[in-house]
């Protein structure tokens, strides 16, 4: 009910609305993505990467004094100890082992942040597949260390100079760059965005999230699901990997964290659920930020992974269908939260995450209610703006 | 239907077809661009309505969009710089854009409006083919407007067919896998795909498009269809040299 259907909706929203000269590409992708997926050749090899490569299951973790704070029993899922430090390379060992199956030679992906350009590279590096990651010019210098990371895992990373320079940019780049390579390339999306089937494929990838959630919360709750699940989203990867299980539980509550930035009417601001409203952004059906007149216009997030004027089709329907509950937090309030964490657990999040975290000071919980936080990544890339915001 | 699209294509010559982005480089050059054209033997005209997000174009489009939507371009401009545009205009008049901005102005009042200043027809790369024929259609057709659809080297035969069927105008060749302005010229991949269309008989001309530049590759473009189009190029002119160098441009061509 919540997931795609047969046409590639969700709901209203989805679908592939993309140039011709783009058509051959997706179609491949969504005839193949299914039965690829479903190989058991596929499936071993996958997890066989998840378990030793990634270190999956990521732990399942009661957050004792946390949930003391709140008189709530949270428990965080520990994305963070993924390899290269967040959910995102799920998604990439997924897509890289389907670009081979389609005999692709040549991958492409866009980063905001840095996170999913180096968990691209990584992938890359891994099956020795040549990389080019399009990021967009002001982020190259606002998130240098990652892309000296991408840099040594061999990749090549091209400036993104159309628009605004940033993570909307980078994707139209490297959509640009996928129409002039119509045959050899696989364009590795890093969020539950773009043309069907790329947000069913991703959410599919990320899916093993909640599905260890599932089995965790069996053994330390004698309880297959949470009361709460609560996630960030910015295009929605992390959060649609940790709903996926429970989407057609009606019992367990939706919760969808945006980055309000400076505050959600400020004029800098990502909360795309609460400023959005439907149009098409790279090739997608969907809620966007956008003047009266359909241009796109510029997110702001403290947070670069949030720092997207869209959210993937799923979230738009879990927002506008009531199944999700959707809240933003302020640059301020995140940022608070994360210093929060790290006093309280010895875990230092990903300010993107910290917006997930906080959450609690305003939204109260039951005492025994059990309250799943992904905790998408970790906080190593995000210290230079943790040093000036609290001057450490 | 029978609009002037239609009429043009049934002339015997081969066609020139010419894109710009509408408030590029000033927001009132529209109406006079289009003049010029149409003084100068342009026989048909895409009009680009600018787009924040143009994932089909090149540098050269993307940068004469940005420019244009800084210069106040937007839908409702356009339309009111083209009220009265068939007081003076009479070729084929198409408006080129990506979807969304139409889908925020609604598509239904979109072709309404378009029918009323006298638009021909429509080329949207992002709407695709299956969409169209689903829920946009009969609009498209109440208000006299053909829908142009784009093909690629890369098109199967099933899938041209199909467009060729669903077409009422012609169909736009895109001449390689490229994004707008890439100029690699025609080679003979080009050429056997051009003589692999032409030779499929289809019911709607083809017009090329994607890399144009010159009278080379005009006379390569059009030995296998109907006309050509060239937009990268005329927004390069329009940047070195304004509205006063269409004529000698156009008259470079043929
Ligand atoms: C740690 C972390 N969390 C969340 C996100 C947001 O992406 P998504 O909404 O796709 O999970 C990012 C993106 O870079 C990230 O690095």
């Amino acid at each position: 009910m919540y997931n795609v259907n047969e046409k590639g909706y969700y709901g209203e929203f989805g679908g592939a609305y993309i140039p011709e000269m783009l058509y051959p590409n997706v179609e491949e992708l969504r005839k193949n993505y299914v039965s690829i997926l479903q190989e058991p050749s596929f499936q071993e090899e996958f997890h066989s990467l998840l378990k030793d490569y990634v270190g999956r299951p990521t732990p399942l973790y009661f957050a004792k004094r946390f949930s003391e704070k709140y008189n709530t029993k949270v428990y965080l899922k520990r994305e963070d100890l993924c390899h290269t430090g967040a959910h995102k390379v799920n998604n990439t060992i997924g897509q890289i082992l389907m670009a081979k199956r389609l005999g692709k030679s040549r991958i492409i992906a866009e980063t905001g942040a840095g996170q999913h350009g180096v968990a691209t590279a990584t992938v890359c590096a891994l099956m020795g597949l040549e990389c080019i990651v399009y990021m967009g010019a002001i982020d190259i210098e606002r998130q240098a260390p990652n892309v000296a990371r991408m840099k040594m895992l061999g990749a090549t990373v091209v400036p993104a100079n159309s628009g605004s320079k940033t993570l909307k940019d980078a994707t139209n780049e490297a959509i640009r760059d996928w129409i002039n390579h119509p045959t050899n390339t696989h364009y590795i999306i890093g969020s539950v965005v773009g043309p069907h089937p790329y947000p069913d494929m991703v959410a599919r990838f990320q899916s093993v999230i909640s599905e260890e959630i599932s089995t965790q919360l069996s053994e330390k709750e004698n309880r297959t699901a949470p009361d709460y699940v609560v996630a960030c989203v910015g295009g929605g990867s992390n959060a649609a990997g940790a709903y996926y299980h429970f989407l057609d539980h009606p019992a367990v509550g939706i919760i969808a964290v945006e980055a309000a930035g400076q505050g959600v009417n400020s004029g800098k601001s990502a909360a795309t659920s609460a400023l959005g409203n439907i149009g098409i952004i790279h090739g997608s059906k969907t809620l966007l930020m956008q003047t009266a007149d359909g241009q796109i216009t510029e997110p702001y997030s403290i947070s670069a992974g949030l720092d997207y004027p869209g959210v993937g089709p799923m979230h738009a329907h879990l927002f506008t269908s009531g199944r999700g509950e959707f809240i933003s937090v302020t640059d301020k309030d995140a940022m608070q939260a994360g210093i929060s964490l790290s006093k309280l657990e010895g875990i230092i999040p990903a300010i993107e995450t910290s917006h997930a975290l906080a959450i609690f000071e305003n939204r109260k919980f039951k005492p025994d209610d059990v309250v799943v936080v992904n905790l998408s990544g970790r906080g190593d890339k995000d210290l230079n703006t943790y040093i000036k915001h609290f001057n450490l | 239907m029978n609009n002037r699209i239609q009429k043009k294509l049934q002339q015997d010559k081969k066609l020139l077809s010419i894109y710009f982005t509408a408030g590029y480089p000033n927001l009132e050059d529209t109406v006079p661009i289009l003049k010029s054209l149409e003084a100068n033997g342009v026989d048909m005209v895409e009009i680009g309505l600018p787009f924040s997000d143009p994932l089909a174009d090149g540098p050269t489009i993307q940068d004469s969009s940005t420019k244009a939507i800084q210069n106040g371009m937007n839908t409702a401009t356009l339309f009111e710089q083209l009220e009265d545009i068939r007081d003076h205009v009479s070729i084929p008049l198409i408006i080129m854009g990506y979807f969304n901005p139409i889908l925020q102005y609604g598509v239904e009042a979109f072709c309404k409006k378009c029918k009323d200043i006298g638009i021909d027809g429509l080329i949207l790369p992002d709407l695709p083919l299956a969409e169209y024929e689903e829920h946009y259609k009969p609009i498209f057709q109440k208000n006299g407007l053909s829908n142009i659809f784009l093909i690629t080297p890369q098109t199967s035969d099933e899938r041209i067919k199909h467009i060729d069927a669903a077409s009422n105008g012609f169909i736009y060749m895109v001449s390689s896998a490229s994004t707008t302005g890439a100029t690699s010229g025609f080679g003979n991949e080009q050429q056997s795909y051009f003589k692999r269309i032409q030779a499929m008989k289809l019911k709607n001309p083809t017009i090329v498009g994607f890399g144009i530049n010159n009278k080379e590759t005009f006379k390569a473009a059009t030995e296998h269809s109907k006309g050509a189009i060239i937009g990268s190029a005329f927004i390069k002119l329009l940047t070195n040299k304004g509205i006063e160098g269409i004529a000698s441009f156009i008259k470079s061509i043929r």
